[in-house]
Protein backbone atom coordinates (compact mmCIF):
# COMPACT_ATOMS: atom_id res chain seq x y z
CA UNK A 1 0.00 0.00 0.00
CA UNK A 2 0.96 3.15 -0.98
CA UNK A 3 1.58 6.45 1.30
CA UNK A 4 -2.04 7.73 2.33
CA UNK A 5 -3.64 4.41 1.31
CA UNK A 6 -4.86 2.43 3.98
CA UNK A 7 -7.18 3.92 7.12
CA UNK A 8 -8.07 7.30 4.92
CA UNK A 9 -11.38 8.60 5.79
CA UNK A 10 -13.42 9.17 2.41
CA UNK A 11 -14.58 11.89 3.98
CA UNK A 12 -12.58 14.43 6.50
CA UNK A 13 -15.81 16.10 7.85
CA UNK A 14 -19.75 14.68 7.41
CA UNK A 15 -20.41 18.03 5.48
CA UNK A 16 -17.90 16.96 2.83
CA UNK A 17 -19.92 13.91 2.30
CA UNK A 18 -23.17 15.94 2.45
CA UNK A 19 -22.05 18.57 -0.40
CA UNK A 20 -20.46 15.64 -2.37
CA UNK A 21 -23.87 13.53 -2.28
CA UNK A 22 -25.96 16.41 -2.92
CA UNK A 23 -24.10 16.88 -5.93
CA UNK A 24 -24.18 13.10 -6.99
CA UNK A 25 -27.81 13.50 -6.34
CA UNK A 26 -28.67 16.24 -8.19
CA UNK A 27 -26.66 14.62 -11.21
CA UNK A 28 -28.75 11.34 -10.43
CA UNK A 29 -32.12 13.35 -11.02
CA UNK A 30 -30.82 15.25 -14.23
CA UNK A 31 -31.05 18.83 -12.40
CA UNK A 32 -27.49 18.55 -14.26
CA UNK A 33 -25.00 16.80 -16.29
CA UNK A 34 -21.49 15.23 -14.76
CA UNK A 35 -19.94 17.51 -17.71
CA UNK A 36 -21.93 20.76 -16.53
CA UNK A 37 -20.46 19.35 -13.04
CA UNK A 38 -17.23 18.89 -13.86
CA UNK A 39 -17.05 22.44 -15.76
CA UNK A 40 -18.67 24.59 -13.01
CA UNK A 41 -16.20 22.40 -10.29
CA UNK A 42 -13.43 23.17 -12.27
CA UNK A 43 -13.99 26.86 -13.06
CA UNK A 44 -14.05 27.64 -9.29
CA UNK A 45 -11.09 25.53 -8.35
CA UNK A 46 -9.22 27.47 -11.41
CA UNK A 47 -10.36 30.21 -9.91
CA UNK A 48 -9.64 29.51 -6.25
CA UNK A 49 -5.92 28.67 -7.52
CA UNK A 50 -5.48 31.81 -9.59
CA UNK A 51 -6.57 34.06 -6.62
CA UNK A 52 -3.75 31.95 -4.48
CA UNK A 53 -5.54 29.93 -2.94
CA UNK A 54 -4.07 26.41 -0.96
CA UNK A 55 -2.01 24.01 -3.06
CA UNK A 56 -2.45 20.69 -2.26
CA UNK A 57 -6.42 19.74 -2.61
CA UNK A 58 -7.26 20.24 0.56
CA UNK A 59 -9.92 22.74 -0.28
CA UNK A 60 -11.71 20.59 -2.50
CA UNK A 61 -15.20 20.91 -0.59
CA UNK A 62 -15.07 24.29 -0.29
CA UNK A 63 -14.96 24.58 -4.22
CA UNK A 64 -17.58 21.86 -4.55
CA UNK A 65 -19.79 23.86 -2.84
CA UNK A 66 -19.42 26.83 -4.16
CA UNK A 67 -19.84 25.35 -7.53
CA UNK A 68 -23.34 24.08 -6.67
CA UNK A 69 -24.00 27.24 -5.54
CA UNK A 70 -23.17 29.06 -8.62
CA UNK A 71 -24.27 26.07 -10.88
CA UNK A 72 -27.42 26.07 -9.07
CA UNK A 73 -27.92 30.14 -9.49
CA UNK A 74 -27.27 30.12 -13.16
CA UNK A 75 -30.51 27.07 -13.29
CA UNK A 76 -32.58 29.62 -11.55
CA UNK A 77 -33.23 26.98 -8.62
CA UNK A 78 -31.25 29.53 -6.08
CA UNK A 79 -30.12 32.53 -5.52
CA UNK A 80 -27.18 34.15 -4.06
CA UNK A 81 -28.98 35.87 -1.37
CA UNK A 82 -31.57 32.90 -0.80
CA UNK A 83 -28.83 31.10 0.10
CA UNK A 84 -27.44 33.29 2.60
CA UNK A 85 -30.22 33.66 4.37
CA UNK A 86 -30.93 30.15 4.29
CA UNK A 87 -27.60 29.81 5.64
CA UNK A 88 -27.91 32.29 8.78
CA UNK A 89 -31.20 30.68 9.75
CA UNK A 90 -29.76 26.99 10.02
CA UNK A 91 -26.57 28.57 12.01
CA UNK A 92 -29.18 30.25 14.33
CA UNK A 93 -30.95 26.71 14.31
CA UNK A 94 -27.98 24.93 15.48
CA UNK A 95 -27.12 27.46 18.09
CA UNK A 96 -30.98 27.46 19.50
CA UNK A 97 -31.11 23.02 19.71
CA UNK A 98 -30.02 21.77 22.95
CA UNK A 99 -27.59 19.12 22.96
CA UNK A 100 -27.95 15.74 21.57
CA UNK A 101 -31.43 16.43 19.87
CA UNK A 102 -31.59 16.77 15.97
CA UNK A 103 -30.90 20.08 14.16
CA UNK A 104 -33.97 21.41 12.76
CA UNK A 105 -34.30 24.51 10.14
CA UNK A 106 -37.79 24.85 12.69
CA UNK A 107 -35.31 25.56 15.67
CA UNK A 108 -34.40 28.87 14.34
CA UNK A 109 -35.31 31.40 17.01
CA UNK A 110 -36.04 33.86 14.20
CA UNK A 111 -38.23 31.39 11.70
CA UNK A 112 -40.18 30.66 15.36
CA UNK A 113 -40.91 34.59 15.60
CA UNK A 114 -41.93 34.54 12.05
CA UNK A 115 -44.77 31.82 12.22
CA UNK A 116 -42.77 29.77 9.91
CA UNK A 117 -42.22 26.71 11.94
CA UNK A 118 -45.20 24.19 11.82
CA UNK B 1 -23.47 21.12 28.75
CA UNK B 2 -25.99 18.29 29.13
CA UNK B 3 -23.08 16.34 30.52
CA UNK B 4 -23.26 13.25 28.23
CA UNK B 5 -20.56 12.60 27.44
CA UNK B 6 -21.33 11.21 23.84
CA UNK B 7 -22.34 14.18 22.70
CA UNK B 8 -19.74 16.58 21.14
CA UNK B 9 -19.22 19.78 22.38
CA UNK B 10 -19.65 21.39 18.73
CA UNK B 11 -22.89 19.80 18.49
CA UNK B 12 -25.16 22.98 18.75
CA UNK B 13 -22.74 24.96 16.30
CA UNK B 14 -22.44 25.05 12.29
CA UNK B 15 -19.62 26.35 10.64
CA UNK B 16 -19.94 28.44 7.70
CA UNK B 17 -19.44 26.07 5.30
CA UNK B 18 -21.52 23.08 7.71
CA UNK B 19 -24.39 25.98 7.62
CA UNK B 20 -24.06 26.37 3.89
CA UNK B 21 -24.46 22.88 2.94
CA UNK B 22 -27.33 22.48 5.21
CA UNK B 23 -28.68 25.62 3.31
CA UNK B 24 -27.97 24.13 -0.34
CA UNK B 25 -29.45 20.78 0.65
CA UNK B 26 -32.64 22.15 2.21
CA UNK B 27 -33.21 24.18 -0.60
CA UNK B 28 -33.32 20.95 -2.67
CA UNK B 29 -35.14 18.74 -0.67
CA UNK B 30 -37.78 21.33 -0.10
CA UNK B 31 -38.02 22.11 -4.19
CA UNK B 32 -38.48 18.01 -4.49
CA UNK B 33 -35.40 17.53 -6.27
CA UNK B 34 -33.50 15.37 -3.69
CA UNK B 35 -34.44 13.11 -1.09
CA UNK B 36 -32.95 12.82 2.35
CA UNK B 37 -32.88 8.99 2.37
CA UNK B 38 -31.27 9.09 -0.76
CA UNK B 39 -27.99 11.18 -0.25
CA UNK B 40 -27.63 9.31 3.00
CA UNK B 41 -27.60 5.94 0.96
CA UNK B 42 -24.93 7.81 -1.32
CA UNK B 43 -23.15 8.75 1.63
CA UNK B 44 -22.71 5.10 2.81
CA UNK B 45 -21.94 3.32 -1.01
CA UNK B 46 -19.09 5.59 -0.83
CA UNK B 47 -17.58 5.60 2.84
CA UNK B 48 -18.29 1.60 2.83
CA UNK B 49 -19.00 -0.20 -0.88
CA UNK B 50 -16.97 1.76 -3.66
CA UNK B 51 -13.24 1.85 -3.29
CA UNK B 52 -9.82 0.41 -4.79
CA UNK B 53 -10.56 -3.19 -4.10
CA UNK B 54 -13.05 -3.32 -6.43
CA UNK B 55 -10.34 -2.03 -8.70
CA UNK B 56 -7.95 -4.49 -7.73
CA UNK B 57 -9.79 -7.12 -8.21
CA UNK B 58 -10.33 -5.94 -11.88
CA UNK B 59 -6.93 -5.81 -12.49
CA UNK B 60 -6.52 -9.61 -10.50
CA UNK B 61 -8.95 -10.60 -13.37
CA UNK B 62 -7.30 -9.57 -16.19
CA UNK B 63 -3.90 -10.67 -14.80
CA UNK B 64 -5.27 -14.44 -14.24
CA UNK B 65 -7.57 -14.59 -17.51
CA UNK B 66 -6.32 -13.57 -20.93
CA UNK B 67 -9.97 -13.56 -22.44
CA UNK B 68 -11.13 -10.95 -19.69
CA UNK B 69 -8.29 -9.29 -20.75
CA UNK B 70 -9.13 -8.62 -23.58
CA UNK B 71 -12.75 -7.68 -22.84
CA UNK B 72 -11.22 -5.15 -20.52
CA UNK B 73 -9.26 -4.26 -23.02
CA UNK B 74 -12.02 -3.57 -25.50
CA UNK B 75 -14.52 -2.04 -23.79
CA UNK B 76 -13.33 -0.99 -19.80
CA UNK B 77 -17.11 -0.29 -19.07
CA UNK B 78 -18.42 -3.77 -20.14
CA UNK B 79 -15.78 -5.69 -18.12
CA UNK B 80 -15.98 -3.85 -15.50
CA UNK B 81 -19.96 -4.67 -14.93
CA UNK B 82 -18.72 -8.09 -15.11
CA UNK B 83 -17.99 -7.97 -11.83
CA UNK B 84 -20.88 -5.78 -10.50
CA UNK B 85 -19.07 -2.26 -10.57
CA UNK B 86 -20.79 0.46 -12.77
CA UNK B 87 -22.92 3.73 -11.98
CA UNK B 88 -21.81 7.23 -11.55
CA UNK B 89 -18.12 8.08 -12.90
CA UNK B 90 -18.04 4.90 -14.57
CA UNK B 91 -19.96 5.48 -17.67
CA UNK B 92 -17.38 5.03 -20.32
CA UNK B 93 -13.99 3.23 -18.52
CA UNK B 94 -11.12 2.96 -20.25
CA UNK B 95 -8.31 0.50 -18.86
CA UNK B 96 -5.25 1.61 -19.57
CA UNK B 97 -2.47 -1.52 -20.10
CA UNK B 98 1.06 -0.96 -19.00
CA UNK B 99 3.35 -2.51 -21.55
CA UNK B 100 7.04 -2.99 -21.10
CA UNK B 101 7.22 0.11 -23.70
CA UNK B 102 4.66 2.52 -22.20
CA UNK B 103 3.70 3.23 -18.68
CA UNK B 104 0.17 4.92 -18.42
CA UNK B 105 -0.20 7.71 -15.16
CA UNK B 106 -3.92 9.46 -15.41
CA UNK B 107 -5.04 12.92 -14.07
CA UNK B 108 -7.89 15.17 -14.44
CA UNK B 109 -6.23 18.56 -15.26
CA UNK B 110 -9.75 20.41 -15.12
CA UNK B 111 -11.07 19.27 -11.61
CA UNK B 112 -10.99 15.77 -10.17
CA UNK B 113 -12.68 13.14 -12.84
CA UNK B 114 -11.91 9.33 -11.46
CA UNK B 115 -13.28 6.48 -12.11
CA UNK B 116 -15.64 6.04 -9.19
CA UNK B 117 -17.36 2.73 -9.58
CA UNK B 118 -13.34 0.60 -9.62
CA UNK B 119 -11.21 3.50 -7.74
CA UNK B 120 -13.62 4.87 -4.96
CA UNK B 121 -12.98 8.57 -4.27
CA UNK B 122 -10.11 10.35 -5.41
CA UNK B 123 -7.18 11.10 -3.06
CA UNK B 124 -5.88 14.73 -1.67
CA UNK B 125 -3.45 14.89 -3.95
CA UNK B 126 -5.11 13.95 -7.21
CA UNK B 127 -7.48 17.19 -6.57
CA UNK B 128 -4.12 18.89 -6.09
CA UNK B 129 -2.93 22.12 -8.58
CA UNK B 130 0.31 21.09 -8.45
CA UNK B 131 -0.17 17.37 -9.61
CA UNK B 132 -2.77 17.94 -11.75
CA UNK B 133 0.02 20.41 -13.80
CA UNK B 134 2.99 18.36 -13.43
CA UNK B 135 1.56 15.20 -13.91
CA UNK B 136 1.48 16.50 -17.90
CA UNK B 137 4.31 18.67 -18.19
CA UNK B 138 6.93 16.90 -15.86
CA UNK B 139 5.34 13.11 -15.17
CA UNK B 140 8.70 11.37 -14.41
CA UNK B 141 8.80 14.09 -12.10
CA UNK B 142 6.46 13.34 -10.18
CA UNK B 143 6.63 9.47 -10.66
CA UNK B 144 9.94 10.51 -8.90
CA UNK B 145 8.09 12.18 -5.92
CA UNK B 146 6.41 8.66 -5.52
CA UNK B 147 9.48 7.10 -5.42
CA UNK B 148 8.62 5.18 -9.01
CA UNK B 149 11.71 5.33 -11.08
CA UNK B 150 10.82 3.42 -14.58
CA UNK B 151 12.81 1.46 -16.81
CA UNK B 152 14.81 3.18 -19.36
CA UNK B 153 13.16 3.60 -22.52
CA UNK B 154 9.83 3.24 -21.34
CA UNK B 155 7.45 5.87 -22.37
CA UNK B 156 4.78 7.78 -19.98
CA UNK B 157 1.51 8.41 -21.64
CA UNK B 158 -0.49 10.27 -19.41
CA UNK B 159 -4.73 10.16 -19.94
CA UNK B 160 -6.36 13.35 -18.81
CA UNK B 161 -10.06 12.28 -17.05
CA UNK B 162 -13.00 13.89 -18.69
CA UNK B 163 -16.33 13.82 -17.16
CA UNK B 164 -17.65 11.78 -19.73
CA UNK B 165 -14.50 9.10 -20.37
CA UNK B 166 -12.16 7.88 -17.10
CA UNK B 167 -9.23 5.81 -17.34
CA UNK B 168 -7.52 3.27 -14.69
CA UNK B 169 -4.33 2.03 -14.98
CA UNK B 170 -3.57 -1.65 -15.31
CA UNK B 171 0.07 -2.49 -14.04
CA UNK B 172 2.50 -4.82 -15.31
CA UNK B 173 1.81 -8.37 -13.64
CA UNK B 174 4.76 -8.42 -11.46
CA UNK B 175 7.90 -11.06 -11.31
CA UNK B 176 6.79 -13.85 -8.61
CA UNK B 177 3.53 -13.98 -8.73
CA UNK B 178 3.20 -16.88 -10.67
CA UNK B 179 0.39 -19.14 -9.42
CA UNK B 180 -1.24 -16.75 -7.31
CA UNK B 181 -4.84 -16.99 -6.66
CA UNK B 182 -6.70 -14.00 -8.00
CA UNK B 183 -6.99 -12.63 -4.66
CA UNK B 184 -3.84 -13.09 -3.25
CA UNK B 185 -2.82 -11.12 -6.71
CA UNK B 186 -5.66 -8.17 -5.82
CA UNK B 187 -3.87 -7.40 -2.34
CA UNK B 188 -0.69 -6.64 -4.19
CA UNK B 189 -2.68 -3.73 -6.20
CA UNK B 190 -2.93 -0.43 -4.47
CA UNK B 191 -5.09 2.43 -5.21
CA UNK B 192 -1.69 4.62 -6.27
CA UNK B 193 -0.94 1.71 -9.05
CA UNK B 194 -4.07 2.16 -10.71
CA UNK B 195 -3.27 5.31 -10.98
CA UNK B 196 0.02 4.86 -12.49
CA UNK B 197 1.75 6.87 -9.32
CA UNK B 198 3.26 3.33 -8.52
CA UNK B 199 3.85 0.06 -9.13
CA UNK B 200 2.61 -3.21 -7.43
CA UNK B 201 5.46 -5.85 -6.45
CA UNK B 202 5.43 -9.22 -5.13
CA UNK B 203 6.81 -8.35 -1.92
CA UNK B 204 3.47 -6.35 -1.13
CA UNK B 205 2.03 -9.40 0.00
CA UNK B 206 2.00 -9.47 3.57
Amino acid sequence: MSRAEAGDPVFAEPWQAQIFALAVALQNRGVFSADEWAQALGAEIAGAAAAGGCDDGSDYYERCCEALEHLLIAKGLASHEGVDALAASWARAAEATPHGQPILLENDPERRRAGQAP
Amino acid sequence: MSGHDHHHDHDNHFTPIEARVRALESLMVAKGYVDPAALDAIVETYETKIGPRNGARVVAKAWSDPDYAQRLKADGTAAVAELGYGGRGGEHIVACFNTPEEHNLIVCTLCSCYPWPVLGLPPVWYKSPPYRSRAVLDPRGVLADFGVTLPEGQRIRVWDSTAETRFIVVPLRPAGTQGWSEEALAAIVSRDAMIGTALPSAEARR
